[in-house]
Parts: C-alpha cells; structure tokens; sequence
C-alpha cells in the first residue's frame, strides 16, 4: 500500500482518529505522518505566527540543521552564513535561496503549503517561465486523457505541446 | 480647526468612507513583498545601498506606468517628526519596523488607498486598503501597481521559488491579505476562542490589531494569510474569502441571539458605554477602544440611533497618541491625552447631533 499524502512511498504509518464521533483512518509514509503531526502541533500551540516558529524549527529540526563537523556555508554574494540565517530568520540576499537550497526545502514544506511556486510570474520579465508553466499543464492533461482514452482531444493536446516547445526551444528558454 | 475639518483632512480615505459588510469588516488590505534584483536586502544593506534602491524606485514611480495609476508621494521616515511618523502607523500606512530601518520611506497615492514601502524589511512593500470587504479589489488595485513597477524595475524572481523575500514565511507569492473585523458579539457570547483556534487549521492566522487573543481591545481583529509558496493568489484570496464570510455569518447570528436572549443586558451595556463616552473627562485608550466598539454594536443594532456607524473606525484612530498630539498641536504625557481623549470623543458625538 502507497501513502495517501505522497502517493510515491510506501504507507508504514496507520492510524485512526476521531473527531466528534467521526472516525477516519490514515495510511501514511514515515515522511508525510511526521509532517501531519508538526500540523497538529502547529494547531495546539494555538495562532502563533510562523514568522516567530521560524528560528524555532530550525534550532530544533536535525534534518534542517547542518552537522557540526561540515564546513558552515557562506553565502558568497552576502555574506550571510547559515548560522546566522537561523538566529534571525531572514535572508541577506536573493541568492541566499540557491545557497541553502538544501536546509530550505524540508523548512519551507513545513511552514508553508508547499516548497514550489504556483502564483504570479512576473508580466515582463516571466514570458519563457509562463510558456514552461503553461506547457506542463498541458502535459498532465494529456496524461489524464490518455488514461480516459479520450484520444481526439490527447492529440490536439500533443499539437499544441510542439507548437509551445518548438516555440520555446526557438527562443533558446528550454 | 474644528474636529471635522481635521478628520477630513487628516484622515484617509479607508477611514472616512464605508464600504460593503462595514456593520462587520473595518476594512480589507493586501500586502505584496518585492525585492530588486541586483541589491542586497535591506537588513544587512549599507545606506549607500539603499539610496540606490530608493533612487530606483522613485524613478520607477514617475514612469507612465504608474504615474496613470495616480499622483504619488514619498515620504522619507528620517525627515519626519515623531508624531507625523506615529500618526502614519496609527492609519495603518506604515508598519512599526519602517521606522525602525534607516533609510526608509512610504509613497502614497493622494487618497492614501494605495502606497508603498520602501526598505523595510523587503525593498518594497506595496499596500492597498479599502474601507469595509473588499479583498478582491484590493489585490487587483495591487496588481496594477506591481505590473506598472515591473515595467521598469528588475524584481527578484524565481521559477520555483517565486518571489524571493528575505524571510521565507513570505516567499512565494509574497502576498499577505487580510480584514479587519469587528466581532463584539462573538467575544461576549465567549465564541471566539472556539472560532480563533479553527482558523488556524487552515493556514490563515488571526490577531488582535491592538493587543493579543482575545483581550483584542476594541474586539477587532485581523484575518490573514499565513502561506505564500504553494498556493496561488487567488486560491489564497478564496481560502480567505471563505473563513472571513464564515467569521461574518457567525457574528451576524451571535448579534440577533444577543438581541433576542439577553435584551436588557445588551442595551445597558450600549447606553453605559454611550454615557459614559458623552461625559467622561479623562479616559485611557484601552477604556475608550472598549466603549466605542460597545457603542458601535448599538448602532449596528439600532439601539442607539443618530449616531454616525464611522464613530469606530474613525475615532479608534484619532484617538491613538499622535492623532491627538497632531489635533491638539503640542506634545502630551499620557495623563493629559486621556483628558484630550475623553474631549476629542465628545466633541465628536456633538457633531452628529448639531
């Protein structure tokens, strides 16, 4: 059986719950039920802004927190070490986020929704990312028409996915 | 000046009008953070760096773009006096930590609806505020002036990562929407604890706008958004929508129980704080916060009758520290502003009788 949550690992952790005589039960992998229990103490620790939780999750967590014995890094266009990332919770740089990708993704999984962008992209300056975006839509529908079978509209679906790669790789974006 | 031509003048357009739901929602403001590419964020920036950012911005705000959004001013906190920087937080124009980074400034449109700031924690802030429940249209007004900015200025973008921040908890979308509510009656019928700690099951945070949980003074309280990465801005904008109608439904059925159930107590409490806001000679801000949302809720139940509904939201801010300073024209210690206070209330109160 697969995890619920992730649908890719497989489900080691089964639980039930009730809440006001509703029962639900969970099949979820070690990763995602650790991630729902942070949630639920997130919600008995009452409204407490992340923004203070922050440097909390990052002192406490030893999946976020670097080993002792690697050397600090140093983001090289500020200055900003991680240590000091994690005393003041704010970044130096922009560049700081390709720095500490690695402690950054499980941080912002936990403190936000998700750790990929899905908002507005920049009218200007976002054309290429906007085609990307717009193509890997169409590419999960084609999927989903392939599986339902519904062949005519997966073909038109395939035709404008070469009109948009053929569009962007002339663009030199891909 | 009288206290009219003060409130006109001094105060901002949020303020003055109503807007839809205003019985309930003060009103509705959308946040966006943005950064310039290129520039260090502001926290650990030099003055000499921002200058530079400031520099560029002003510039971006004299293009076309933006200048057909309107007339926009900027305002350098370092050149301001105390009380003009205050009476700027108390119209909720500015946060707190503006005033506390160097080099920082606010640019407002003249009807104060719409404005930024510039080197607070992010290099931008762009802000929009409307009177009563009107979110959408406060983030499309923002939209407009983020897509005018962008047509001159280089923002710090990533394709997975959005918008950067310089604190995580904003990147993303870097939008914060929220309202401002009043919700007398769920606090009196003791609801609220209950209908505090459920919103933040779905990421949305709830606070006091002045002082914390429950002992909210006046009963106001704010809704927002916590997460910006993961959702788009309008699947955060409708998971707000959906809480804040729920939040609105909830007081409107706790109000009409009030009135059905416990009538006598209910106006007693109307008509005491009514008298007491008409007589008082000295009054502190947290007594006064209390009296004005009593007198608020029966308005809005018609308890008490010729008495403009804006008393609230109007006094709830001229009230604060350098409104009065600003009114009154000279410096106060706070047990001469509880006087000035307790004037500046009634003179108010007679301007809708006369």
């Amino acid at each position: 059986m697969l995890c619920e949550q992730c649908g890719q690992r497989p489900a080691s952790v089964h639980y039930t719950e009730i809440v006001q005589g509703k029962k639900n039960e969970y099949h979820l992998c070690e990763v995602c039920a650790s991630q729902k229990g942070q949630a639920a103490y997130q919600a008995l620790a009452g409204p407490f802004s992340v923004n203070q939780l922050l440097s909390g999750l990052l002192h406490f967590d030893s999946t976020v927190a670097p080993r002792s014995d690697a050397p600090a890094p140093r983001c090289e266009h500020c200055g900003l070490t991680f240590a000091q990332f994690v005393k003041i919770g704010q970044f130096g740089c922009a560049h700081c986020y390709e720095t500490f990708a690695e402690p950054l993704g499980p941080l912002l999984k936990r403190v936000q929704s998700s750790d990929h962008h899905t908002g507005k992209i920049p009218k200007r300056r976002g054309g290429a990312m906007t085609l990307r975006r717009e193509l890997n839509q169409l590419r999960k529908e084609l999927q989903v028409s392939v599986m339902e079978e519904r062949f005519e509209e997966a073909a038109q679906l395939r035709d404008r996915i070469r009109g948009l790669e053929q569009h962007l790789s002339s663009d030199g974006n891909v | 000046m009288s206290l009219s031509d003060f409130l006109s003048q001094a105060s901002s357009k949020w303020l003055r009008d109503e807007g839809p739901e205003s019985d309930i929602v003060i009103s509705s403001r959308v946040r966006i953070a943005r950064n310039l590419a290129g520039h260090v964020f502001p926290l650990i920036a030099t003055e000499s760096d921002k200058q530079a950012v400031l520099d560029e911005v002003e510039r971006a705000v004299h293009q076309p773009h933006v200048a057909q959004l309107g007339r926009f001013e900027m305002l350098k906190m370092g050149n301001l006096s105390a009380v003009e920087q205050a009476v700027l937080v108390e119209k909720h124009l500015v946060s707190p930590a503006l005033l506390e980074s160097s080099g920082s400034a606010v640019i407002l449109r003249d009807d104060e609806e719409m404005g930024m700031m510039v080197n607070e924690e992010d290099h931008l802030r762009l802000q929009c505020l409307l009177p009563g429940y009107q979110l959408d249209a406060a983030y499309s007004l923002a939209e407009r002036l983020d897509d005018a900015l962008e047509e001159s200025l280089d923002y710090s973008f990533d394709e997975t990562r959005g918008y950067l921040t310089a604190c995580p908890t904003n990147v993303g979308t870097g939008m914060r929407a929220s309202v401002m509510v009043h919700l007398p009656a769920l606090v009196l019928t003791g609801s609220i604890q209950r209908i505090l700690s459920a919103v933040t099951h779905v990421g949305l945070a709830v606070r006091g706008i002045y002082g914390e949980g429950t002992d909210a003074l006046g009963n106001l309280f704010q809704i927002s958004n916590q997460i910006t990465l993961g959702q788009s801005e309008q699947e955060i904008l409708s998971n707000l929508h959906g809480v804040a109608k729920q939040i609105i439904d909830h007081e409107r059925i706790a109000r009409q129980h009030l009135l059905q159930q416990n009538k006598d107590p209910i106006e007693d409490r109307v008509c005491r704080s009514f008298g007491i806001l008409a007589y008082a000679r000295q009054i502190d801000s947290k007594e006064a916060m209390q009296r004005l949302s009593d007198v608020r809720l029966g308005i809005d139940l018609e308890i008490i009758k010729g008495v403009s509904a804006n008393i609230l939201k109007e006094l709830m801010v001229a009230t604060q520290p350098g409104f009065l300073q600003k009114y009154y024209e000279h410096e106060m210690t706070p047990g001469e502003r509880d006087v000035k206070r307790a004037s500046m209330i009634r003179e108010r109160l007679r301007m809708d009788q006369g």
